[in-house]
């Protein structure tokens, strides 16, 4: 595929390794966090830490949607669902995602609620225009860059005056989650979680530009580099990182320039605008409250707004008390520190955000390194 | 997060500001995707798609300087003695 | 309306054991091991291109009776109807269950039909019966299988899976990818002939894919395999669906692959009788067993980092981050 596979170049992947090995300074290590699934992932899937030299540390950041969703929320979309007329909707990620008492939406569909599975919001709209006499709604989960697409059903939904659609909403914005990491008492303060720099998310550029991360490269003095998601794309993220920080800069850099720009994409910003407005505060799973950091409908839209259509009220949920998700999600602790991982909590049982999702830290972790630790252990 | 995958329109279907869809090839796999936040894309180019909607057209100039970016390094290395 | 089901099985399927309309049969078996094996075939959407419900039922069981060394003989074959199933689509699906057949050269020699309420079957549930017969001296057993092995794959990974998700509703694309659905029993035959006891074990890639059964295998074997990315045949449009949608082409199922653990000696010997074979054109071998008490499944990546292919719990869902 034109635009996947030269970036997936197992040898310029040793050239460019060689030449991170070369310009990394022994003495000092590098700990770079990476904020998008995508790249939790791809440095998962293709080993991409073996490539590395051992002083560069690549520290996951809260940048699944799915992972830092409440409990809470999958407890109100299941409920939601369980309404007879209901028709949910929802993107895969969501399905197995665990609820209060074991509970998920696979489950409530295996229990007979008509929960149906979809590629895209449109998918949803289709089914609302095809099926008048059923209530649709549309669970929104995403960063800025699923959130055009739900803005742009809305508008549709408005335009045609579809009576039976409305939307579940759970937007999150990037800059927030960053803040909210970088000034934690664990980065500010006690300076248990270093970090030297960050690996801007990918997509989410697309959609914000590379203005966005100004402040944080400004304000607290840490580089950022936004990176494709393809290997090469993260490893020559983390070659300009590297520079960056050797040489004293702490500035914004484009790695993908392919497909960032500058601006962003000035529809999808607007088209946003028009129809969501900040919420004071929202629940993050494993960050806490956190101020302005999530998007609702507007009331011109409330017709829409399926927690104002349905009069949803939102109860927040418990964790699992061993569970260190938290902690993971920031950084702070890693997979193997949580005494759940690998024994209670397994991608088959998962009792937190980060097994649940294929990007989440955890599941990272059980996939792709747990024979490494059973390796070192062994020998 | 955002599994954005990128593909080559092949036609556009409808230009209707909202529902503007194009025909777009994934590597032998077509897929009918919204064009309304790429509204300068035309049949040909490259896009990212991202549920179902383009959310940006593939700059090919800026993706060439890249890759010879990256075969230039590993020139350097000698691991790769000629940029291909 | 049971006699007018029960027509369109008996004249789609015809054989001289179903001609005599009596409730079972009765055949000679050739002397050697008798291998029976059953599976139930629930999927939907029924139809999909390169086969439907009654194809994949027939080469299903077939092939589950293939993996053991065997040669399969005789299908039984039971239906439950959901009411009003329309008779065209079930005359669609007979017909198809004929050819498979047909083209097996096995026959389905009796077989059962039941129409239950509307919503308690999804349309039509086939449930497939079959025996075989595996030459006395020679056995594939999971037990077989010594680091060292050779794993040798038949053929591109993923295309049934793929051609099943593009019909569903909700993952409409266009594709020219088709299902492999196919009867594998010759195939083993030609690979059996070459080698015999060198070909230690045999396992069909269904559902779960290549992760799964290879999963299955090392713990059950009490091995480790080591693949390498780079050897495993997959067409681009898969690759270009899986992308599309996130999946792992490794996890997705096919009906018409086996993977075979043979001893090295042997290994080139095979690989070249399966390739002269239709089934096998794209044959390759992707790994070997070592010795690995974890009995992990590792992946030396096309990109040059190390991976494992683990379990997966539960199907593989298309996934947007």
């Amino acid at each position: 595929m034109k635009h996947v596979e030269e970036y997936r170049d197992g040898q310029l992947a040793r050239a460019l390794a060689a030449r991170i090995a070369t310009e990394a300074q022994s003495a000092r290590g590098y700990h770079f966090m990476e904020f998008c699934g995508g790249h939790t992932h791809a440095i998962s899937r293709y080993g991409l830490e073996d490539l590395l030299p051992p002083g560069i540390r690549l520290i996951h950041g809260p940048g699944c949607p799915v992972c830092v969703l409440p409990i809470g929320r999958i407890d109100t979309a299941i409920a939601l669902a369980e309404r007879p007329g209901v028709t949910l909707c929802s993107y895969g990620d969501l399905m197995r995602v665990p609820g209060s008492n074991g509970t998920s939406l696979l489950k409530a569909k295996a229990a007979g609620c008509d929960i149906r599975m979809v590629y895209s919001s449109l998918d949803a709209v289709r089914i609302a225009r095809a099926e008048p006499d059923r209530e649709v709604v549309f669970f929104a989960i995403g960063f800025e860059t699923t959130t055009p697409p739900t803005a742009l059903v809305i508008r549709l939904a408005a335009a045609e005056e579809l009576a039976n659609f409305s939307v579940f909403c759970n937007h999150v914005l990037t800059p927030a989650a960053i803040q909210n990491i970088l000034e934690s008492p664990d980065v500010r303060e006690l300076g248990r979680v270093r970090i030297d720099g960050f690996i801007g998310p990918a997509h989410v550029s697309t959609v914000i530009g590379s203005d966005p991360y100004a402040f944080f490269a400004e304000e607290f003095a840490k580089p950022v580099v936004i990176a494709g998601f393809e290997p090469l794309d993260v490893m020559q993220a983390v070659l300009m990182l590297v520079r960056q920080v050797n040489e004293g800069r702490h500035e914004v850099e484009n790695q993908y320039g392919r497909a960032v720009r500058r601006e962003g994409n000035e529809r999808a910003k607007a088209d946003v605008a028009e129809v969501f407005e900040l919420r004071k505060l929202f629940e993050w799973r494993g960050l806490g409250v956190v101020p302005y950091s999530a998007l609702r409908i507007k009331a011109q839209y409330a017709a829409f707004d399926a927690e104002r259509r349905f009069g949803l009220e939102y109860v927040p949920a418990r964790d699992n008390p061993g569970c260190q998700c938290a902690a993971v999600l920031r950084g702070v602790k890693q997979p193997t520190d949580c005494k759940l991982f690998g024994t209670v909590c397994t991608p088959e049982t998962p009792m937190g955000s980060c097994m649940v999702s294929a990007e989440g830290a955890c599941a990272a972790h059980w996939t792709y390194k747990r024979f490494r630790d059973r390796v070192r252990q062994a020998s | 997060m955002c599994l954005a995958v990128p593909g080559k329109i092949v036609s556009i279907v409808g230009e209707d500001p909202l529902m503007r869809m194009g025909r777009v090839d994934f590597g032998g796999v077509i897929k009918e995707i919204n064009l309304a936040y790429t509204p300068e894309a035309e049949s040909g180019d490259h896009v990212l798609v991202h549920v179902g909607f383009a959310m940006t057209v593939i700059d090919e100039a800026e993706a060439r300087r890249i890759l010879a970016d990256l075969h230039e390094i590993a020139a350097r290395a000698a691991l790769h003695p000629e940029p291909s | 309306m049971a006699q007018l089901i029960a027509d369109v099985f008996y004249e789609a399927l015809d054989n001289e054991w179903l001609r005599r309309g009596n409730d079972q049969a009765a055949f000679e078996v050739a002397a050697g091991r008798v291998v029976m094996s059953t599976d139930a075939y629930v999927i939907s959407p029924l139809f999909f291109p390169g086969g439907d419900i009654g194809s994949l039922a027939v080469h299903g069981t077939i092939n589950d009776i293939a993996m053991a060394g065997a040669q399969p003989r005789y299908l039984a074959a039971s239906f439950i109807l959901e009411e009003g199933f329309p008779l065209a689509d079930l005359r669609r699906i007979a017909e198809s269950m004929g050819a498979a057949a047909r083209g097996a050269r096995v026959a389905v020699v009796t077989g059962d039909t039941k129409v239950v309420e509307r919503g308690k079957a999804d349309g039509v549930f086939i449930s497939t019966t079959g025996i075989g017969v595996a030459p006395a001296d020679f056995e594939l057993s999971v037990e077989r299988i010594r680091a060292g092995d050779q794993v040798i794959l038949s053929g591109t990974l993923g295309d049934h899976g793929v051609a099943v998700m593009s019909r569903r509703h909700d993952l409409n694309f266009e594709t020219a990818i088709e299902s492999d659905s196919a009867p594998l029993h010759e195939l083993v035959a030609a690979m059996v002939a070459v080698a015999g006891g060198e070909i230690h074990a045999m396992r069909d890639p269904t559902r779960g894919g290549l992760a799964a059964t290879l999963n299955e295998l090392a713990q059950q074997a009490g091995v480790g395999f080591r693949l390498s990315e780079g050897r495993i045949p997959i067409k681009s449009e898969v690759e270009a669906a899986c992308e599309l949608l996130g999946l792992d082409p490794l996890y997705v199922a096919n009906e018409g692959k086996l993977i075979a653990c043979v001893a090295p000696e042997a290994a080139e010997a095979v690989l070249a009788a399966m390739r002269i074979h239709p089934l096998g054109r794209d044959a390759a071998i992707i790994g070997e067993a070592v010795h690995d008490e974890q009995r992990f499944v590792q992946m030396m990546t096309a990109f040059g980092g190390e991976r494992i292919v683990d379990w997966l719990s539960g199907e593989q869902l298309p996934r947007i981050c």
